[in-house]
């Protein structure tokens, strides 16, 4: 077998230095740059065979037959499977709600859903014969939007639910819903001197990671299975696989590989229990890899949104009151749909002071394609409406437009409109101020090189439609606020396990977790968390896998936080383990083994003054200390499922955005110019990875605004540009210069003060490039992505 | 699926004659993305590569010959001052690994309405020279796109080169995409002023089945310059002139509404394109007579 791409088993750091707050490099960075770094789609086993799906060309409809004959006829094919063939009675899998079948029976609900599955000896002819499966469908009409999903007599995506939703849902179509009451909204709307109301419409956004969907699952002899597989999360996928396969957990074996980008898209199975299927079926390693085709129809989306907001101010320019209404397009399975309800409901305001809210936020089951989490998750949806309304409102009440915001923004203190308190700094204001004060980028920039223009730096690019004609510059800001980890009461732990002892004369530590490296740099910091604790210059980090307890998910913004705190609780343990060694060892020699606070440094028991009490070498000798342990951050609970009211949320993370484009008012063509941010990430463990995170969310949140959309006929509910060459994502030439400012404000309550960074960014990109953009046209752009011809008037 | 790797020329034509449904493979950029997806499966792939003189170039005194093979990087770095219209069109053309691979034969074989190159080539007026067992022929362009992703080859031709006539005056093109880098024309517009002929030719790129010229556009402004005496005085085109020309550049389209963009952006997007090219390359003109090179 080739190996796994995890950057695991390397030895960082080669001195006492490199501990938190250092922006070491990477351990995986160079490979991933240089082309040799090896992705779960690079592996390789010795007589394996091909998996290939076969998937639904239609989005509703009846299934009448499936004639597998003629593709089991097909020389090469091992096994053809379909519902019928699944091994046991456990059919379905899902993150919350177990609604999503393994293959499809009876009935397919969005285009693109699995049918059946092949394995042969080629890719090729896995393929082949997967097309020769003869299904007969009888098609329904499509549940595309709320009015068809709710229409008298409509058809039910799934009939019978009898999920923990359907009782508080108005129709069963309606997945989850959750209002968020506070105060009383009407009344306060009586004092409110202005008032703006707007509709609007987010686009179906994909987190388009470049490695597609891929594993390899291989028979163990023990009738098990051992999983390759790229993910976000083990252990979830675990708990969804092996009732399927009707194994117990501790025969499915699963060990991460590498992973090219997730954003969301990989917390739900894609081809693991499919993979798994056929490697028993057949007794032989199965692999799985999408294509780019494949991978559109392969993991859920960003949920499209519609929404309905009323903002009130008084003359003074303080917020009276907030109506909102969300309706998220779930697509045709639950994923996460219900979580990213509770986000969007309980952010629905913003990082802002209102004291009277009255917010509904609902998902949709419809014909559509799934969606679930994505960087954001709900909360990106609303930033892009309530940030829109802001300026409509700052405008109406004659105010400068951050000045209004910097006047309502939130503060440590603060209430959301859950009745939570923000218990950590919030330094809403303060993020506006920087971001306001950093200095423009010159007027006619295109010009600064010379006489001729530069045509990269203008709308259009090399394509060579402008050199100024038509170019006019606007200027946007936004602000957001993101929840770090899950929140509503899920028991949101991770699992550490940590080694120390002494190998070829040195002492060195090994950390052993499961969490899900997908290139958001965790191996690397808790490579620096381990050395910072325990003073030592050698970690090992051990490939991710299921031997160890679970990591929880590599999403929410979570894993510096939570894995990361595991990872530290587990350090401290180890090293009160160590220190009681010593002191068996040589408390008698020296009395600060008993008085003094004792630390790891430099590979040395000192004091905390200084003082060097022993080699870790000495200490250690044959002996080797190892502690696994979990470690959760504070609790939450759920929200109120009439009110909203609730600690929901364990933590937030803000960032603000400047946005400067420059457009092309007579072709509707944009360069955005410059996002500058700033974002408070209470302490930066590593701050080039900090950087590197800001300005990855920054280009995912322009994406949105100017370009990234899947394309859904509302007709049929079947995709129309699942490739990059219709799914647009920023390249170099359209990501600007992202400066950023990064403000280290501690959170008593997490590790090291830290703050979750990874999505905050995302969130204010978005609306400050469409601000941008409106200040530039004077249109009123309430839908993103923004289309050349919503600026010329030919949409 | 065969793979016929003829040596030489005159193989690659026996090949063809012998089996008139393969289908040539050189840079592989478009027909591997269509066999990749299985959009088409053909009974021979007809490699191409190892023909090395599809590759080259000859600058002769009034025209450039240019191998159907000549990556479009190599007309960017070599030909700017030959073929601006062609160079300029090149560097649009994907991303620069694809520029390495594909060439202007490939454009012409495919036949799409999308292809980056027809604009330019529609507006310097190339010709297409076809070739097969039976004879060699020259193809003008006008005649050559006949219909979606059809061309007026026969199927035992082969593309061996195209004929441009060096820049005799200024040549502009732009293209509309929805990102700034690496995208299909949305539509696309190339302009080529020919002071000897005191001429103008035009191309229209995806705003039609086929790459198209707008002809009444042309003879408008051929007569308006002629009129004024502006080839002589050289002096400012009139906005109102450039308003009809961009005008009947628009009505030239015959676009249709898709997930790339609409018909009425489309139309919208030629005029302003159109407009702006003529101002380019009439700026350039009256600037130094001798000065053919685009901006970009």
């Amino acid at each position: 077998m080739g190996t796994t791409g995890t950057p695991t088993n390397i030895t960082q750091g080669s001195g006492t230095r490199g501990g938190i707050g250092e922006s070491t490099l990477r351990p995986d960075g160079t490979l991933k740059v240089t082309g040799e770094f090896a992705y779960s789609s690079d592996m390789w086993h010795e007589d394996m065979l091909w998996g290939q799906i076969l998937r639904s060309t239609v989005a509703h409809a009846e299934i009448v037959s499936i004639d597998t004959a003629e593709a089991l006829a097909t020389p090469g094919v091992y096994a053809v499977m379909t519902y019928d063939d699944l091994p046991t009675d456990v059919r379905h899998y899902g993150l919350e709600i177990q609604d999503t079948p393994v293959l499809a029976h009876g009935k397919v609900r969005h285009h693109g859903e699995p049918v059946a599955i092949v394995a042969a000896d080629h890719p090729e002819t896995a393929r082949r014969a997967a097309a020769k499966i003869k299904v007969e469908y009888r098609e329904l009409p499509v549940i595309t939007d709320e009015a068809s999903a709710t229409a008298p007599g409509a058809v039910l995506v799934h009939e019978g639910r009898t999920d923990h939703h359907v009782g508080h849902v108005p129709h069963p179509n309606i997945l989850h819903r959750q209002p968020i009451v506070r105060g009383d909204a009407g009344a306060a709307a009586r004092r409110a001197d202005f008032v703006v109301r707007g509709e609007y419409t987010f686009g179906m956004q994909d987190q388009a990671f470049l490695g597609p969907e891929s594993g390899l699952a291989v028979p163990a002899e023990d009738g098990g299975v051992e999983l390759y597989i790229a993910t976000q999360w083990l252990h979830s996928d675990l708990r969804q696989i092996a009732p399927v396969l009707g194994l117990p957990e501790n025969k499915v074996r699963m060990t991460l590989s590498g992973v090219g980008g997730a954003f969301g898209g990989r917390e739900d199975l894609s081809m693991q229990i499919h993979a798994c299927l056929l490697a028993l079926r057949t007794g032989k390693p199965v692999k799985i890899v999408y294509n780019r085709f494949e991978s559109f129809f392969g993991h859920v989306h960003r949920h499209p949104a519609k929404l309905t907001y009323e903002h009130g101010a008084t003359k003074d320019g303080k917020l009276t009151h907030v109506k909102a209404r969300i309706v998220l397009d779930g697509g045709a399975y639950a994923s996460a749909s219900p979580a990213v309800v509770g986000n969007a409901s309980s952010l629905g305001v913003g990082p802002y002071v209102v004291d009277d809210v009255d917010i509904e936020a609902l998902a949709l089951y419809t014909n559509n394609p799934p969606c679930g989490a994505m960087r954001g998750f709900g909360a990106v949806q609303a930033c892009f409406a309530y940030e829109a309304q802001m300026d409509r409102l700052a405008d109406e009440v004659g105010m400068d437009r951050v000045e209004f915001r910097r006047l309502n923004a939130m503060e440590q203190g603060s209430l959301l409109p859950t009745g939570q308190r923000v218990d950590s700094p919030a330094p809403v204001a303060e993020l506006l101020r920087r971001v306001k004060a950093m200095p423009l980028p010159p007027e006619r920039q295109w010009l600064s090189a010379g006489e001729e223009a530069d045509v990269r730096q203008l709308p259009g690019g090399l394509s060579n439609t402008t050199h100024g004609e038509g170019v006019v510059r606007g200027i946007g800001y936004a602000v957001g606020i993101k929840n770090v980890g899950f929140s509503e009461g899920f028991d949101d732990y991770s699992t550490a396990r940590v080694r120390m002892e002494v190998v070829g004369g040195v002492p060195v530590a090994t950390v052993h977790t499961a969490m899900a490296e997908v290139g958001q740099g965790g191996v690397t910091v808790h490579a620096q968390i381990a050395r910072t604790e325990l003073g030592v210059a050698q970690v090992t980090i051990q490939p991710a896998d299921t031997r160890v307890g679970s990591a929880g998910s590599t999403s929410a913004s979570r894993q510096t936080y939570v894995t990361g705190g595991a990872v530290k609780n587990s350090c401290e343990l180890v090293r009160e383990k160590v220190l009681e060694i010593g002191r068996r060892k040589f408390g008698a020699y020296h009395p600060a083994w008993a008085t003094a606070e004792l630390l790891l440094e430099g590979g040395k028991v000192v004091t905390d003054g200084g003082e060097v009490l022993a080699d870790l070498t000495d200490v250690l000798e044959d002996e080797a200390v190892e502690v696994e342990a979990e470690w959760r951050h504070r609790p939450t609970e759920p929200f109120d499922l009439r009110t909203g009211q609730g600690n929901g949320h364990v933590q937030y993370s803000f960032a603000a955005h400047r946005a400067v484009v420059e457009v092309d008012t007579e072709l509707g063509l944009v360069k955005v110019v410059e996002l500058a941010c700033a974002q408070d990430v209470g302490k930066a463990l590593n701050p080039l990875s900090v950087v590197g995170q800001i300005q990855g969310g920054t280009t995912q949140g322009l994406g949105v605004a100017v370009m990234e959309e899947i394309i859904v006929d509302p007709r049929t509910a079947k995709v129309r540009n699942p490739s990059f060459t219709d799914y647009l994502i920023p390249t170099i030439l359209d990501t600007p210069t992202i400066p950023v400012d990064v403000l280290e404000l501690a959170d008593d309550h997490a590790p090291y003060g830290l703050r979750g960074v990874g999505e905050a960014p995302t969130l204010s990109s978005t609306p400050a490039v469409l601000a941008a953009i409106r200040n530039a046209t004077g249109l009123e752009l309430t839908r993103t992505p923004v289309r050349p011809e919503h600026l010329t008037g030919t949409a | 699926m065969d793979f016929l790797r003829p040596a030489s020329w005159e193989e690659a034509l026996a090949a063809k004659a012998e089996h008139p449904t393969a289908v040539p493979i050189a840079g592989g950029t478009d027909v591997m993305v269509e066999i990749n997806f299985d959009h088409r499966r053909p009974e021979y792939l007809l490699d191409l590569n190892r023909v090395g003189e599809l590759g080259e170039w000859e600058v002769g005194e009034s025209g450039v010959r240019l191998g159907a093979s000549v990556p479009y990087t190599r007309i960017m770095e070599n030909l700017r001052r030959e073929l601006p219209g062609l160079a300029l069109a090149s560097h649009t053309v994907a991303s620069p690994q694809i520029r390495n691979r594909g060439g202007v034969g490939g454009n012409l074989g495919t036949a799409s309405p999308a292809g980056d190159a027809h604009p330019a080539l529609l507006a310097a007026g190339a010709e297409v020279e076809a070739e097969s067992v039976r004879g060699s022929r020259l193809i003008p362009i006008d005649d050559f796109y006949t219909g979606v992703k059809r061309n007026a080859l026969a199927p035992d031709e082969l593309i061996r080169a195209v004929h441009i006539k060096k820049a005799d005056g200024p040549q502009q093109f732009s293209k509309v995409g929805t990102r700034n880098a690496m995208v299909i024309a949305v539509c696309a517009f190339g302009l080529a002023l020919h002071p000897e002929t005191r001429t103008v030719r035009t191309g229209i790129g995806s705003a039609a089945p086929t790459p198209v010229r707008a002809r009444a556009a042309e003879e408008f402004l051929a007569a308006a310059l002629d009129e004024g005496g502006f080839w002589d005085n050289g002096k400012i085109i009139t906005p109102s002139v450039a308003k009809q020309f961009a005008a009947l550049c628009s009505a030239a389209c015959n676009p249709i509404d898709d997930v790339r963009g609409t018909a009425g952006y489309r139309r919208h997007a030629v005029g302003v394109m159109a407009r702006r090219a003529l101002t380019w390359t009439w700026e350039s003109y009256r600037g130094a007579a001798a000065r053919t090179e685009g901006v970009a």
